[in-house]
């Protein structure tokens, strides 16, 4: 056996250029001297159209589970909805009438310029961060779609969160539960600023904190919190949730406590990308 | 070569099923960490190096798509490889204990480390709270996934361990 001896590396030298290597890229790219974007934009030229393809089969399958439905249930709940039908054309025709009351309100409100006029691009959610600390998303339309970093993201109404990377066909979203968010948002009735944040701790119970109230009234349970006119990256007026719970800082001059979101962040299948920034268009 | 291309496929496979079907499938908000599972076993069926490599091709991939520095999970999943492969000398056929104990410890250290370095250093104190909520459901859910996990992958490395033994005995049988 007249094998060349190959020359191997110690599994020990190898551990420490390696280390060096890795640190040396953190280093890097923190101090943005590597940039980071187009190797990413690399990667997920192969990895997002993979991620689509395992989400299809998913929604195909659960698609033909739910087909299999027998056809006692479906005739009975088919009973009932008629039923709810005949409610609801009843409570419609009442609520028309107090539609255009609403209308007036709303101007009132100064909420004039609603969301609903914003140009917004529809996505898919194709894959979600693999570690329990953090909760960012990917969703399935890049640069390609007109999307840029800091859009502001919606879904069921309200707000999901922002775009913090944005590739050409894929781009990346921090919902606004994750532990490193804060907003800047305000109570619709009054006003008053505070800062909303997501919490690890309070995420499995679905609910967001809320800080620094700044009020001389008392805020009410169910208050309804929407983002703030001086914040500089979501735009005004977005519905953020409701108040569930208020309690006054130690001070007595700030008020604290928890939001539950509109947003079922559980569930999160499909958001709406707002094409418009902060910083250019809006107020 | 035949190695190289088995567990490139199987790293991407794993990262595929993590950030889609697992996240669909998760408890109390707490996902299993199939990427550590892969590193760990293959740390402790192969030793440091393979360790080492396997680790650093998964922290890679994360590193990718998530997380705000680049090259953290790359380093953080190395050592988790490397560290395993210390084990390899207690590595026993057909044993599923070892590497459930190894996958718990690891997972048990790989987030603390997170907490300490992305959580504590943004003055998160309540170290118990995240402990109650995060490390250890995710340490119980990596655990009772690894039983089935690892089975596949023992059962992966022995074909490809018997395909390098015909690979090497081959040509000194023909001699």
């Amino acid at each position: 056996m007249n094998k060349k001896k190959k020359f191997q590396l110690r599994s020990k030298h190898l551990l420490f250029i390696m280390s060096f290597f890795c640190i040396s890229v953190i280093v890097l790219g923190a101090a943005e001297k590597m940039p980071v974007t187009p190797i990413r934009e690399v990667a997920g030229f192969v990895i997002v159209p993979l991620q689509n393809g395992v989400n299809q089969v998913g929604s195909y399958l659960s698609d033909c589970l739910s087909g299999f439905q027998s056809v006692q249930k479906l005739s009975q709940e088919n009973e009932e909805l008629e039923r709810q039908i005949k409610e609801l054309t009843e409570e419609n025709n009442r609520l028309a009438l107090g539609q255009e009351e609403l209308e007036r309100l709303q101007d009132l409100y100064e909420l004039d310029q609603s969301y609903s006029e914003y140009e917004k691009v529809a996505a898919q959610v194709i894959s979600k961060d693999p570690g329990n600390w953090y909760s960012t998303f990917v969703i399935n339309k890049g640069s390609n779609a007109g999307i840029q970093k800091d859009m502001n993201v919606i879904a069921d109404g309200g707000l999901v969160g922002i775009v913090t990377e944005v590739n050409s066909n894929s781009a990346t979203v921090r919902s606004i539960i994750d532990d490193s968010s804060s907003v800047s948002a305000m109570t619709a009735s009054t006003q008053d600023n505070c800062i909303v944040t997501g919490d690890l701790r309070l995420m499995d119970e679905g609910k967001l904190a809320f800080s620094q109230m700044n009020t001389n009234d008392t805020v009410a349970v169910g208050e309804k919190i929407v983002t703030s006119n001086i914040s500089e990256k979501y735009l005004k007026g977005i519905l953020i949730g409701y108040i569930s719970e208020v309690t006054e800082d130690s001070n007595h001059l700030t008020n604290k406590g928890y939001i539950i979101p509109v947003v079922d962040f559980q569930h999160i299948s499909e958001v709406l990308v707002i094409k418009e920034l902060k910083q250019q268009g809006g107020e | 070569m035949r190695r190289k291309i088995t567990l490139t496929v199987l790293i991407l496979i794993t990262f595929l099923l993590q950030t889609t079907v697992f996240q669909s499938l998760e408890i109390a908000s707490v996902t299993p960490n199939l990427l550590l599972i892969l590193t760990t076993a293959f740390g402790f069926m192969r030793g440091k190096k393979e360790g080492l490599w396997v680790g650093f091709f998964c922290g890679l991939s994360i590193d990718l798509f998530y997380g705000n520095l680049f090259g953290f999970y790359g380093l953080l999943y190395m050592y988790v490889g490397y560290m395993n492969g210390f084990f390899c000398k207690v590595f026993y056929d057909e044993d599923i204990k070892v590497p459930m104990v190894l996958v718990a410890v690891s997972d048990l250290a790989y987030n603390f480390v997170v907490y300490v370095l992305q959580f504590l250093l943004r003055v998160r104190l309540s170290f118990f709270d995240y402990l109650e909520h995060i490390i250890l459901p995710e340490m119980v859910y990596t655990m009772v996934i690894s039983i089935v996990f690892y089975r596949i992958l023992f059962l992966i490395n022995r074909k490809l361990t018997e395909n390098e033994m015909e690979g090497q005995q081959s040509p000194w049988l023909r001699r």
